[in-house]
């Protein structure tokens, strides 16, 4: 517990701390009366109410989009699901400057819908929130179903032979036991798309504009500090009430389920409606996941020979120290420091969260430790680099910076990824162990490790992701000479011509292929992990 | 060896353990036998060190055991519905304890084969836990709790749920075992049966108190109070008041032993000491139902304004549904209960 909670101290909010104090302290005196001024600005309230309902609108959308496909994962086998869990995985570690890029491909001037029927979303709402669907499609698909995969398909047949319909016995026995995963997977989308960022600042235009989106144009067009922390403030209270009451929510629904090998649940699909839901299922991801990703590829090879590659290996352009190709090992060098740390730290979190007797203030830190996640990650980085370049905590020139960062990102999830599972074990094969002469460590390695082991490889496989694509923070903090894929795509976005465009569209496709491969090697890990454990039985 | 002192536990205001005083010596097998909720499971962890005490102590070799964590505590516990650890084989399950207390490689491999042996599943070693049949699963969990060779070994509802032959059959078995190696049991259940076959000393217990504690024959043959009475099956059950050798009671005057206390008593009248007599002697009464019991029938009878009363009659004089017949009582088939003063 200490170790979670001193690193949150110092990486978290130590910074946040420094960079409130810069905005709100004028001349060593605090002004608190700037909040007031700050929110009586009509254009400011217009942006706090276009964030809320954008967010909301996104995570019901994003629910009834993504419900469907989650069940289809848990319970049906058909050829190809590995591959596919991994393509559906995808769209969530893409930068979120790549993800608007590629919905402006796909649905803005001179796109695709464009080119065919000439119907432009880009003026409109809705390309955000596709975009946010594209984006969080895994969010749910993975936490829900990762569950539902492990729910015990007896409980419904219970239920059914009670006299439950088909419909009433999921609804009375899965929808409940799947309500955290379901309240957990919709409080992340809510975050997500709350603090979007990239997404939005293609997408909306000058039209529309969330609280993140308004923080960065503040810091770093109008460079008026003051205001930026005021609206970080906010942020931060809004999401610390979120926070609390999922948190509320939580822990009144904890239950013990019964869990039960992924691999016995699933069942190929029966009768023409099971077929139809997975044909729907399958349509959907085509053609909103897989179809902006095409478009991407596309793009990246729209030059004679692989001009955009053969581009990125050259460091003449002179926008980079570097050939941009050497973001792809920096990259993947911070990201599996990131990971380490993210699974120490949110793994000795989860662990002291689940215990029986936690009090009050544990687990008031476990609302603490998703702040992360709804903090802008442009404060995040930005604290960071006021914070973290000065003794005692000189780290501006060391490596490390990155991945802390992206570590403090990546936390959140392997707490959210381990925690319903862990608490799901039953408490019970811990006290046998203890009986048995286990101390509470051992307890923990021979008794939870083995059984969250699934959860602990999907929570890495996140953090990991999680790293490569984290672009808000970074952008801050990333070293000329060490840029990572996100922060090289968007400055080779940010520069004009077609050559750059090309480029960027081709590193990013590069992301999108390192991602794709860290994730089916994730998939294959756990196939080999299950058929070594119940070998030849 | 064990012994609880007051040990008090309670759940938000209410005693489950209320002021529990228990000894259980060396070898011995005590049995701890009460309805759900009796308080029964939390006797035991409370002695396990899984339940924190609100009061009192718990002794293991005279030693207090207040502060000592569970896996310190040396004792087993075998857990109603075994609690196999599911991403282990048998072998894996039984080798668990040793492991945690250090034993070398070579020693727990001789010990996991002795204990598979022991409960009879000598080839079970690379079985996984979920291909174990109920019977089975049971005697893994038990060869789990006896590997680290714990001081105190104790079973919460051990054969709970087995079918009936399985568990008739294990419960010999289990007392023939433990009666080999000399362990000391302390084992809850709440079948009387069980209780009865498996322990040297019954202790009932009733909303966190204990009711009773005997061998299983004196618990049998006199139980404390209605309380007991009835949870061992007993339906004749009521209020009398004894004067001399008879008691007045709602079902007339009945004969009670000679030497028995005397005014407002509980009184328990033994299936086998209401006899059925022809229709016009004794009490009157009326067989409303009669269940086939192998060696017997009992028969239940509704006499006029009184409550019901069962009897135990041989097979081929039992009276059919419907039929009037007369109650005459066995003086020697009735109890006292409360510890009258007869010997």
């Amino acid at each position: 517990m200490a170790l979670p909670v001193a690193f949150f101290a110092v990486f978290f909010a130590y910074p946040v701390a420094a960079i409130t104090a810069r905005g709100l302290k004028s001349d060593g005196t605090w002004r608190f009366g700037r909040i007031w001024d700050v929110l009586a600005q009509p254009d400011i309230r217009h942006v706090l109410w276009f964030t809320t309902w954008q967010a909301l609108a996104s995570t019901a959308l994003t629910l009834l989009i993504a419900l469907p496909g989650a069940y289809v994962f848990a319970r049906f086998d058909f050829r190809g699901k590995q591959v596919l869990r991994a393509v559906v995985t995808v769209p969530f570690v893409l930068p979120t400057v790549v993800v608007g890029t590629a919905f402006l491909a796909l649905l803005g001037r001179g796109g695709l819908l464009d080119e065919l029927w000439g119907v432009r979303l880009d003026t409109t709402v809705w390309a955000i929130l596709l975009a946010h669907v594209f984006f969080n499609y895994a969010v749910v698909v993975r936490t829900v179903g990762g569950l539902w995969s492990q729910l015990d398909p007896r409980q419904e047949e219970a239920a059914r032979m009670l006299g439950a319909s088909r419909f009433a016995a999921w609804r009375r026995v899965t929808l409940p036991a799947l309500g955290p995963a379901v309240a957990a997977a919709a409080l992340m989308v809510f975050l997500f798309t709350f603090t979007s960022f990239g997404v939005v600042q293609i997408l909306g235009g000058p039209t529309f504009s969330t609280l993140e989106v308004e923080i960065y144009r503040q810091t770093s067009e109008i460079f008026d500090l003051s205001t930026a922390a005021v609206l970080t403030l906010v942020q931060f209270a809004a999401v610390g009430a979120i926070l609390a009451v999922h948190a509320w929510t939580v822990r009144r629904r904890e239950t013990a389920l019964r869990l039960v090998d992924a691999a016995s649940t699933a069942r190929r699909p029966r009768g023409a409606g099971q077929w139809a839901l997975l044909a729907a299922v399958l349509a959907t991801i085509a053609v909103l996941l897989v179809l902006p990703l095409a478009v991407l590829v596309e793009r990246s090879l729209d030059a004679p020979g692989l001009g955009y590659y053969r581009a990125l290996t050259s460091d003449e352009g002179g926008l980079f120290l570097v050939p941009p190709i050497d973001a792809v090992g920096n990259s993947l060098r911070y990201a599996l420091a990131a990971t380490a740390v993210a699974l120490v730290i949110g793994g000795l979190a989860a662990a002291a969260l689940t215990r029986r007797d936690a009090g009050r203030l544990v687990r008031g830190f476990d609302a603490l430790l998703m702040l992360p996640l709804g903090v802008s990650a442009v404060t995040v980085g930005f604290g960071f680099l006021i914070a973290l370049d000065e003794p005692p905590l000189d780290l501006r020139s060391s490596w490390i910076l990155v991945p802390l960062a992206q570590a403090l990102v990546g936390v959140p999830f392997v707490v959210r990824t381990m925690l319903p599972v862990l608490r799901a074990v039953d408490g019970r094969l811990r006290e046998a162990a203890a009986v048995l002469g286990a101390s509470p460590w051992r307890v923990w390695r021979e008794v939870d490790l083995p059984m969250v082991r699934r959860a602990l490889l999907i929570a890495a496989g996140f953090a990991f992701a999680v790293s490569l694509g984290e672009f808000g923070a970074t952008v801050f903090i990333a070293r000329p000479d060490n840029p990572t894929l996100p922060v090289a795509v968007a400055r080779l976005l940010g520069r004009a011509g077609e050559l750059n465009y090309g480029q960027a569209m081709a590193l990013s496709t590069i992301l999108m292929v390192v991602c794709a491969v860290a994730l089916l090697a994730l998939e294959r890990l756990r196939i080999g992990l299950r058929s070594d454990r119940t070998g030849e039985f | 060896m064990l012994k609880l002192d007051g040990a008090t536990v309670r759940f938000g205001g209410r005693a489950v353990l209320d002021a529990v005083g228990l000894d259980v010596a060396e070898h011995e097998i005590v049995c701890v036998l009460g309805p759900s909720g009796s308080g029964k499971s939390t006797l035991l962890r409370a002695v396990a060190g899984l339940q924190p005490l609100d009061g009192g102590r718990v002794f293991l070799d005279g030693r207090d055991l207040d502060g000592v964590p569970a896996h310190k505590r040396g004792v087993g516990l075998m857990f109603q519905d075994h609690q196999l650890f599911p991403q282990r084989d048998v072998a894996g399950n039984v080798t668990f304890g040793l492991r945690m207390h250090g034993e070398p490689k070579q020693r727990r491999a001789a010990r996991v084969e002795e204990l598979l042996t022991l409960v009879g599943l000598p080839d079970a070693h690379g079985r996984a836990v979920s291909s174990l049949s109920g019977g089975e699963q049971q005697r893994v969990a038990l060869a789990r709790a006896l590997a680290p060779r714990p001081r105190l070994l104790m079973l919460d509802e051990p054969l709970g749920q087995l079918d009936r032959s399985l568990r008739e059959r294990l419960v010999a078995e289990l007392r023939e075992l433990f009666g080999a190696l000399g362990t000391t049991v302390l084992a809850v259940t709440h079948d009387q049966g069980e209780a009865f076959a498996l322990a040297d000393r019954v202790v009932v217990m009733r909303d966190g108190r204990i009711a009773q504690s005997g061998t299983p024959l004196e618990v049998w043959q006199r139980p404390a109070d209605a309380f007991v009475a009835r949870f061992l099956g007993f339906e004749n059950v009521s209020a009398a008041t004894v004067t001399g050798e008879a008691a007045d009671t709602p079902w007339g005057k009945v004969p009670v032993p000679a030497g028995s206390r005397q005014g407002e008593v509980t009184l328990l009248v033994r299936p086998a000491g209401v006899r059925l007599v022809p229709a016009g002697q004794g009490l009157a009464c009326t067989v409303a139902a009669r269940t086939f019991r192998g060696t017997h029938v009992a028969v239940r009878l509704q006499p006029e304004g009184a409550p019901r009363l069962e009897a135990a009659c041989a097979l081929r004089d039992a009276p059919e549904t419907g039929e009037e017949v007369g109650v005459a009582f066995d003086a020697a088939e009735i109890v006292v209960l409360g510890g009258g003063a007869a010997a």
